[in-house]
């Protein structure tokens, strides 16, 4: 009896349907594009809010007024929860995965259609909570996006009651989002693949949607029982993190690290592989040691569960962990390097196209090695004791994460948006928002480690109240200066997602001549993705290849093709 | 219209979606009572006056509970065997009994929980407490989420529906597993420590 393991049903007709609780992933990627994209503008704006107040400390914000010492403890857990946990998370691994998963496979859709709703249903939950949160009596969360206890395991001691509460909430909703979005992508990689379709032809974005699902799987865990012992202590009266009863708020920090550092990797690997793919298809020439990349990102990924304590070197761990800590954290950057090396060989003599997503795939890569230098020193522990909880460490953390989120993103989103919407963005548009992009972030990320060095403390509302503080003062103006011309350039790109959509020239199939299969059908792909489902004849990087007669040769085109072609 | 030319899955004899996912999400749960294993061992090892809390528990209550998960373990991994063998006259009656262990499995510990909070044991009581109830609690919320799962199959089964989808009892089979697993961890670390 053969089984037809293949999730197809007949496109809705309604609008409800097909647009709201739809199951199928090309609408969900959309859904969770938009959500993103709201929290994304709203982050932003919390960036803003912080960023003023941090220049002018006793003046108003221009545009909204004064921010008290409340307010801004409030705004910086805001900024921080919104951009790790509702803009990176959804951005990277929600949208791309969900779209290209099963287009890049062969697949008509995921192997759990209905559960995919689910998960987009529980994010958009976890987002009404969290906005709920913002306007409960008392405030938002405001005890820091890591909610450290026991801070955050009283109400009297932060003066935010339900607040807090529903931020937990917010957070338990979004990793049960997530789970169920890791399992559908395991599942329907192994499961669904097209004939021909072995593991090591899969694009490197396939790959690394798949180990960052491991990853996240593995170490969010322990934070959602953190997260409900957090809950109890708050609500029904128990002591898991009050030393008065018998707790342990140190126990808090190891389970909200043993999750956050690979937290930054899950985040990080979608990155890399939409990089790896468009570097690829603009350099015209196969990624650059495909397996070994491969094998690096799952040594990395799995060194990222031993290294956790070296975000806690001052918070009265045992000073003898602080060595084997500092040596795990280092050796990351090995695999990490290896990638990186592997990014810069596959450019390495191609006829570089650069296009708008190449532009963001290279800045993202030039980004990630400069925040990844300063990585290397956070991690070793003499180092770090100096610099930990300043600026440094906030200039480190951003430009590794908006190398990722931010160039690597929008590398994917440019790339893929004639596949997903039909349409082709402007180019000229495009380019001018990558270069002031660019340029505004050395602009802010720069000289942001300065202030660290300066000793300046991340989290506090008026760095004037030290003497030692105030020659930072100009570089602070300057800063907030750059970082809002950072974010009004990001209108730019807004203005032009929106006319593209509209009126934006229409996509061919191929508008970037690549390989992977989802090009191989129609932009945008009808309901059921492939009119035939394709058959897989070779790895997804055979650009230019010698004797061809094009310099690409598209994974379903048959050898019989292919040979003529050589001949 | 739905096409069926192409649909033959690349793998002939694969294996169905739902269990691929199903062992997924076991591997995402162990995690999270990972987590609250190992904090509660930490913890412990590293404080004391546990034991003496401890020596409140109901010993009896949570043997007779062992016995009861142990044999729905062998219930459901006899529906199971039932069904594939396409009888499921019995597969229902093995499934009807799983159910029943696990209903009983709530209800003792229900009488367990009062026991406990008459005598003033809340979750407030202490850091000891504050683990039993959240380890426990956890386990007892997955007991109910697997006797959901198992009650519809039951009713399938005596529909005479289970015949169209039988591989669920194996699906529903490993998950009751998981949580019989679960308990042979909690049992002796927080009854016989």
């Amino acid at each position: 009896m053969s089984r037809d393991f293949h999730s197809v049903h007949s496109e809705p007709s309604g609008f409800l349907r097909r647009y709201v609780f739809s199951t199928d992933h090309k609408v969900i990627a959309k859904q969770y594009l938009a959500l993103s994209m709201f929290w994304g503008l709203f982050g932003g704006a919390t960036a803003y809010l912080i960023r003023w107040q941090l220049a002018r400390p006793e003046a108003e914000v221009p545009g909204w007024g004064y921010v008290s010492p409340d307010v801004y403890n409030a705004l910086v857990t805001m900024h921080g929860t919104i951009m790790v946990f509702f803009v990176a998370m959804p951005f990277l691994l929600a949208v791309f995965g969900n779209f290209l998963i099963p287009l890049m496979i062969g697949a008509r859709d995921m192997a759990f259609p209905r559960l995919n709703m689910l998960s987009v249903w529980v994010f958009f939950l976890a987002s009404v909570t969290l906005l709920a949160s913002i306007f409960v009596p008392g405030g938002p969360a405001s005890a820091g996006w890591t909610g450290y206890p026991p801070l955050s395991a009283k109400p009297e001691y932060t003066g935010v009651d339900w607040g807090l509460n529903l931020w937990i909430l917010a957070l338990a909703l979004e990793f049960a989002s997530f789970l169920l979005g890791g399992i559908n992508f395991l599942t329907t990689v192994m499961n669904l693949r097209a004939p021909g379709m072995t593991f090591f032809r899969l694009p490197m974005l396939v790959w690394m949607q798949l180990i960052a699902a491991v990853v996240f799987m593995i170490s969010v865990g322990p934070l959602i029982a953190g997260a409900v012992m957090l809950l109890l202590d708050r609500i029904a009266g128990t002591t898991f993190y009050l030393p008065e009863g018998g707790g342990e708020p140190l126990l808090w920090q190891h389970l909200f690290w043993f999750f956050g550092h690979p937290e930054v990797y899950v985040i990080l690997l979608p990155a890399f592989g939409i990089i790896l793919d468009v570097m690829s298809v603009f350099s015209r020439k196969p990624v650059f040691g495909y397996r070994p990349i491969i094998y690096a990102s799952l040594v990395a990924g799995f060194l990222s569960f031993v290294v956790w304590a070296h975000h806690q070197y001052i918070s009265g761990l045992d000073p003898r962990l602080a060595m084997p800590f500092s040596v795990t954290t280092i050796l990351i950057s090995v695999p990490f390097s290896f990638v990186v090396f592997s990014m810069i060989a596959t450019l390495w003599g191609g006829s570089i196209q650069f296009t708008t997503p190449m532009l963001f795939a290279v800045g993202s890569l030039g980004v990630f090695i400069f925040g990844g230098l300063t990585g290397i020193f956070n991690g070793s522990a003499p180092f770090d004791i100096y610099i930990h909880d300043t600026y440094f460490v906030v200039a480190h953390f951003h430009s590794t994460l908006i190398s990722a989120v931010f160039f690597g993103g929008l590398a994917g989103l440019y790339f893929w948006f004639p596949k997903m919407f039909g349409r082709m963005m402007n180019e000229t548009l495009g380019k001018i928002h990558f270069w002031l992009t660019f340029a505004c972030f050395i602009l802010v990320f720069g000289p942001m480690h300065l202030l660290g060095l300066g000793g300046m403390m991340r989290r506090i509302a008026n760095p004037l109240q030290y003497d030692f503080l105030k020659p930072l003062e100009p570089l602070n103006l300057f800063i907030t200066i750059a970082a809002t011309v950072l974010i009004l350039s990001q209108v730019i790109f807004v203005v032009n997602f929106v006319v593209s959509l509209v009126r934006g020239k229409a996509a061919a199939s191929n508008p970037w001549k690549a390989n992977t299969l989802e090009w191989a059908t129609a932009s945008p792909p009808p309901h059921e993705n492939f009119e035939k489902i394709p058959s897989v004849y070779r790895g997804p990087y055979e650009y230019s290849v010698p004797g061809a007669s094009d310099d690409w040769l598209p994974q379903d085109r048959p050898l019989a093709d292919a040979g003529a072609a050589a001949r | 219209m739905v096409k069926t030319d192409v649909m033959t899955p690349f793998v002939e004899a694969a294996t169905p979606p739902g269990k691929t996912g199903l062992w997924w999400f076991l591997a995402s749960e162990i995690p999270v009572f990972g987590g609250l294993i190992a904090s509660y061992v930490v913890l412990r090892l590293g404080s004391s006056g546990w034991a003496e809390a401890a020596s409140h528990l109901n010993f009896s209550y949570a043997l007779i509970n062992t016995f009861l998960l142990l044999t729905s373990s062998m219930t459901i991994v006899m529906a199971h065997a039932a069904a594939r063998d396409r009888s499921f006259g019995r597969a229902s009656l093995f499934l009807g009994a799983t159910v029943l262990l696990g209903a009983g499995f709530l209800g003792i510990k229900a009488l367990e929980y009062s026991g406990e909070i008459a005598h003033g044991f809340t979750p407030a009581a202490g850091i000891f407490w504050s683990f039993y109830y959240a380890m426990t609690g956890l386990h007892a919320l997955h007991v109910l989420v697997g006797i959901v799962a198992n009650l519809t199959l039951w009713i399938d089964a005596v529909r005479g529906r289970l015949a169209r989808h039988p591989h669920r009892v194996e699906v529903a089979g490993l998950y009751w597993h998981f949580v019989d697993i679960v308990w042979i961890f909690l049992f002796p670390l927080i009854y016989l420590s």
